[in-house]
């Protein structure tokens, strides 16, 4: 039963770098500002624009956009990715605005339709959204602005390069103004500016970017306003609960479906056979009934015999022992290979060896998965908060066997992602049912199903030797993976190992090999797939290679970047070693590298480039007898260009220190049999705001433009607390959860 | 047939189980959904809401149980006239929100111990805020947030 994970494959390739994959919304030569005409509240200027659809196919298809248009006394700004926490529905808009010279309080934000042939990419993850539409965002503003300002000249009989604009307002040099909204009506008659000779702003002349702005959803959020997935509720829907095998793919054998079916409040109970991917439809039962506790009672009723003879029999335990094994010899695939490894590691004055791992884990999200879902007349309508939702429409149609276009995908606020809401197969159980009940219905997931039938971030095993010279300078690098494929061919998204986890160009004489082991059980993209683990495994070798070489962990790793440079000359989103150096520094000084600590207390570095994004991260930590550990302070450097939001940036850094320090500490996803063995938060355990450290967080700005935050400040955490442990105790972690070798917080 | 006060206001909840969670009957028959799920056990406060002024998990307390006491969720925190808390003015100045899905329980347990105690220390918010998960790690912002509407209730 191998899993098609390609999507999920496909997209952590494009998450972690290959430029082609960037599909870069730009606008086109073609463009046209029209008059959209009177709207059930008031004039509209409606910009429209024509954008190639993608730049990767090279064709010049072109489709109207809609990004903005002013209605009476509001500006409004379509948001068009989904949120899930990371800030685009602000962040997004707030570059519009920017260009448009808008007043933000001026500004209304309207989630928009799904239409990707309008919008481009509407997917959130890979921390793409900000960079993918920066372009597209600033001249939908620059545009409209243009028109704006020549409608101001038209009217005072001025030329338009005397104007200026702020706040909604075209500025006259004697300093009489005229209000966007004034001007509205006479602008949707002015010629269309040419796109591409829009002059944008500077970044030295930016007003709003870069500023500290509240999320728009902040008042609807506070007073408890149905904004999320689980909230919405269409008028007479019926609940749902779909019941699967623990271990993926087992069938239903035999269910006692009539006697839930005469439970208080059923509807229905069936059985669904599903179409066997993972991604959309597994084999299951369905249990409706009229409000969600009458769902979760008849579920405690249910009795399903499931055959497993097809279902997964994962255990991590022998997984582990198998990994053990292979890892005493290079692996069957060779990812990175240069000069002769193991005579430099012959040669070398000093060799370092060493076997890291880190175990599986659920995403969690706090919002376990909903859907309201209604079939009516061949079409379905579905009300999701989910990170693809183009994708999601596809998964439906395919689900149900009926074209995307009977699909309608509705943008609901979801409660968390991390990654989990790239697959949409609850979407799709969602559909199914819907497709067997008249009338509406909400499918509601327990976090028990949450946390047993995830995509989750697949372990590995590494084993590491490296040499130095009598110099203490890194001569030889050899790093064996062992990994897990479930289709049998592709390692599983965010398995794959790269030498791009190397900081720098691998030494001469190098070696890195990977080998897959079968897995059955879902994995998939976990924030900052790949990095989150990688991160870990190299920056704490690299600190143990510098602590064998009696240097400095700052000089020596400022060493492997090397000269000032791209490191894929030609590539704007590959690893840049000035970048990475000067947060390096910068994360060093502020946390008061070097400095002498009291007994028991230390400070860890690590840099990650991950996502465009290069950060670096120093963790206090002090670990006392009795192996507790209390992380005081994190200090965070990151250069991710042009910060859009400066609250939301920090935010997503705050979270992602918290996050990456809760990953590891305990969390774990073990399996046998086939099952994940936790189900809960009480066996899943999450960070508490009492061992939440202190989080100081500085952008060094470049010039650069904006690369996103969801991911990148993730991964060096791990590392630099577990390189604090070693400086405050002298003991060495190389495994995750630390919670293995007894270390609790 | 149950009756139960909630945000100051009787509510009539008509074929009822009586063992059915607070939460659901919240969410599904009175139509409060800022009272959130996240776990049903009691174990990460995203339905806290407040009985009697304590803070509770609506998915750990019967509808029958809950009927004897005066409930508040987050949608009764502002005024009737609308005035926000200042624990809610407090939430939007420091942007504490990511997906803000457990923020109406953060809400629910700092109000209680703004009731209990005025001008919380860090180790009171840190042991009233303890049931309180938030998957996105906002903590800081909460903290400083109930420092901020502590000054301004002061
Ligand atoms: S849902 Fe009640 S504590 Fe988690
Ligand atoms: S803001 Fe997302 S769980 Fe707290």
């Amino acid at each position: 039963m191998p899993i098609d994970d390609r999507e999920l494959r496909e997209f952590v390739a494009e998450a972690t770098g290959a430029p082609s994959a960037v599909h870069i919304v730009k606008l086109g030569r073609r463009h046209f500002l029209k008059l959209t005409g009177i709207s059930a509240t008031g004039l509209v200027l409606g910009v429209g624009m024509h954008a190639p659809k993608a730049r990767a196919t090279g064709t010049a298809t072109f489709v109207p956009n809609a990004w903005l248009y002013i209605d009476g006394d509001s500006i409004v700004i379509r948001a068009t990715n989904p949120e899930v926490g990371q800030g685009v529905k602000t962040s997004l808009p707030m570059i519009v605005a920017e260009e448009l010279d808008a007043r933000w309080a001026d500004v209304r934000v309207e989630q928009s339709a799904i239409d990707e042939a309008t919008f481009g990419r509407q997917v959130a993850g890979g921390s793409r959204s900000v960079p993918t539409q920066w372009d597209a965002l600033r001249r939908a503003g620059a545009a409209a602005r243009a028109m704006l300002v020549a409608a101001a000249a038209e009217r005072w009989g001025v030329a338009t390069n005397k104007l200026s604009t702020r706040d909604s307002h075209v500025v006259h040099p004697n300093g009489e103004q005229l209000s966007y909204f004034d001007l509205a009506r006479d602008a949707a008659r002015q010629p269309l500016p040419d796109v591409d000779a829009l002059v944008l702003k500077l970044p030295r002349d930016y007003r709003l970017l870069g500023t500290w702005v509240p999320g728009v959803d902040n008042h609807a959020i506070v007073t408890g306003r149905a904004l999320f997935g689980i909230d919405h509720r269409l008028p007479d829907t019926l609940f749902a609960t779909y019941v699967k095998c623990p271990a993926t793919g087992g069938k239903v054998a035999r269910a006692n479906l009539d006697q839930v079916k005469k439970l208080a409040g059923v509807v229905d109970a069936f059985v669904l056979d599903g179409n066997g991917k993972a991604t959309e439809l597994m084999p299951g039962v369905a249990i409706v009934a009229r409000d969600t506790w009458a769902v979760l009672a008849a579920r405690r009723a249910l009795e399903v015999v499931w055959d497993e003879s097809t279902a997964a029999k994962d255990s991590v335990t022998a997984a582990a022992a198998r990994a053990q094994k292979l890892l005493d010899a290079d692996g069957e695939e060779v990812i990175s290979r240069a000069g002769d490894v193991e005579l430099a590691l012959g040669a070398a004055s000093r060799t370092v060896d060493a076997r890291y791992e880190y175990a599986f884990v659920a995403h969690a999200q706090l919002e376990p998965q909903s859907c309201s879902a209604h079939f009516h007349d061949g079409r379905i309508e579905l009300w999701a908060p989910t990170q693809t939702p183009a994708r999601g429409i596809q998964n439906v149609a395919s689900t149900l066997g009926i074209a995307e276009h009977a699909v309608t995908v509705h943008q609901l606020r979801g409660g968390g992602g991390f990654g989990r809401r790239l697959v949409n197969e609850w979407m799709c159980e969602a559909a199914a049912i819907a497709a067997r009940v008249k009338g509406p219905i909400k499918l509601q997931w327990t976090r028990e199903d949450d946390m047993q039938h995830d995509f989750y971030r697949a372990g590995g095993f590494h084993a590491l030797k490296a040499g130095l010279d009598p110099t203490g300078r890194l001569t030889a690098w050899r790093q064996r993976f062992v990994t897990f494929t479930t289709d049998g061919m592709n390692a599983v998204s965010g398995g794959q190992l790269g030498k791009t986890v190397f900081p720098g160009e691998l030494p001469a004489a190098h070696h890195m090999s990977q080998t897959k082991l079968a897995w059955h059980t879902p994995c998939g993209a976990w924030r900052a797939p790949g990095s989150n683990a990688f991160a870990f495994v190299v920056q704490s070798f690299i600190h143990e290679l510098a602590v064998a070489a009696g240097r400095d962990h700052v000089e020596f790793l400022l060493e492997q970047l090397g000269a000032p440079r791209w490191l894929e000359p030609g590539n704007a989103w590959a690893l840049n070693t000035e970048r990475a150096a000067r947060v390096i520094k910068f994360a060093a000084d502020r946390a008061g590298w070097g400095r002498k600590m009291p007994a028991g207390r230390g400070l860890g570095l690590a840099f990650y480039f991950s996502h465009a994004g290069h950060v670096a991260e120093v963790a206090d930590v002090s670990v006392d007898a009795n192996r507790k550990i209390v992380v005081h302070r994190v200090t965070v450097a990151a250069d991710v260009g042009q910060i859009v939001n400066d609250s939301g940036a920090r935010n997503q850094c705050e979270g992602a220190v918290v996050d990456g320090l809760s990953a590891m500490l305990a969390q774990q996803i073990t399996f046998e049999a086939g099952r994940a063995q936790q189900s809960n938060f009480d066996q899943y355990p999450l960070l508490r705001m009492r061992h939440a450290p202190a989080v100081d967080v500085h952008f060094l700005q470049s010039d650069y433009a904006p690369t996103g935050l969801g991911e990148p400040a993730l991964p060096p955490l791990a590392p630099a607390v577990c390189n604090a442990i070693f400086a405050a105790c002298g003991e060495r972690i190389r495994a995750l959860p630390i919670l293995r070798a007894g270390f609790t917080v | 047939m149950l009756t139960l006060t909630v945000n100051g206001v009787e509510r009539v909840v008509e074929e009822v189980d009586p063992a059915t969670p607070l939460l659901w009957v919240l969410r599904d028959r009175l139509g409060l959904v800022g009272t959130k799920y996240g776990c049903g056990i009691g174990h990460c406060g995203a339905c806290t809401v407040l009985v009697n002024d304590q803070p509770v998990r609506a998915c750990s307390l019967t509808v029958a149980a809950a009927s004897e006491f005066s409930i508040t969720t987050v949608e009764g925190l502002a005024s009737p006239d609308g005035r926000l808390h200042a624990l809610q003015e407090a939430w939007i100045a420091e942007d504490v929100a990511q997906c803000g899905y457990c923020q109406a329980g953060q809400l629910m347990s700092a109000a209680a111990l703004l009731k209990r105690k005025p001008a919380p220390t860090d180790d009171d918010i840190d042991a009233a805020m303890d049931g309180n998960i938030c998957r996105c790690g906002t903590y800081q912002r909460i903290r400083k947030a109930i420092h901020r509407a502590a000054g301004g209730v002061s």
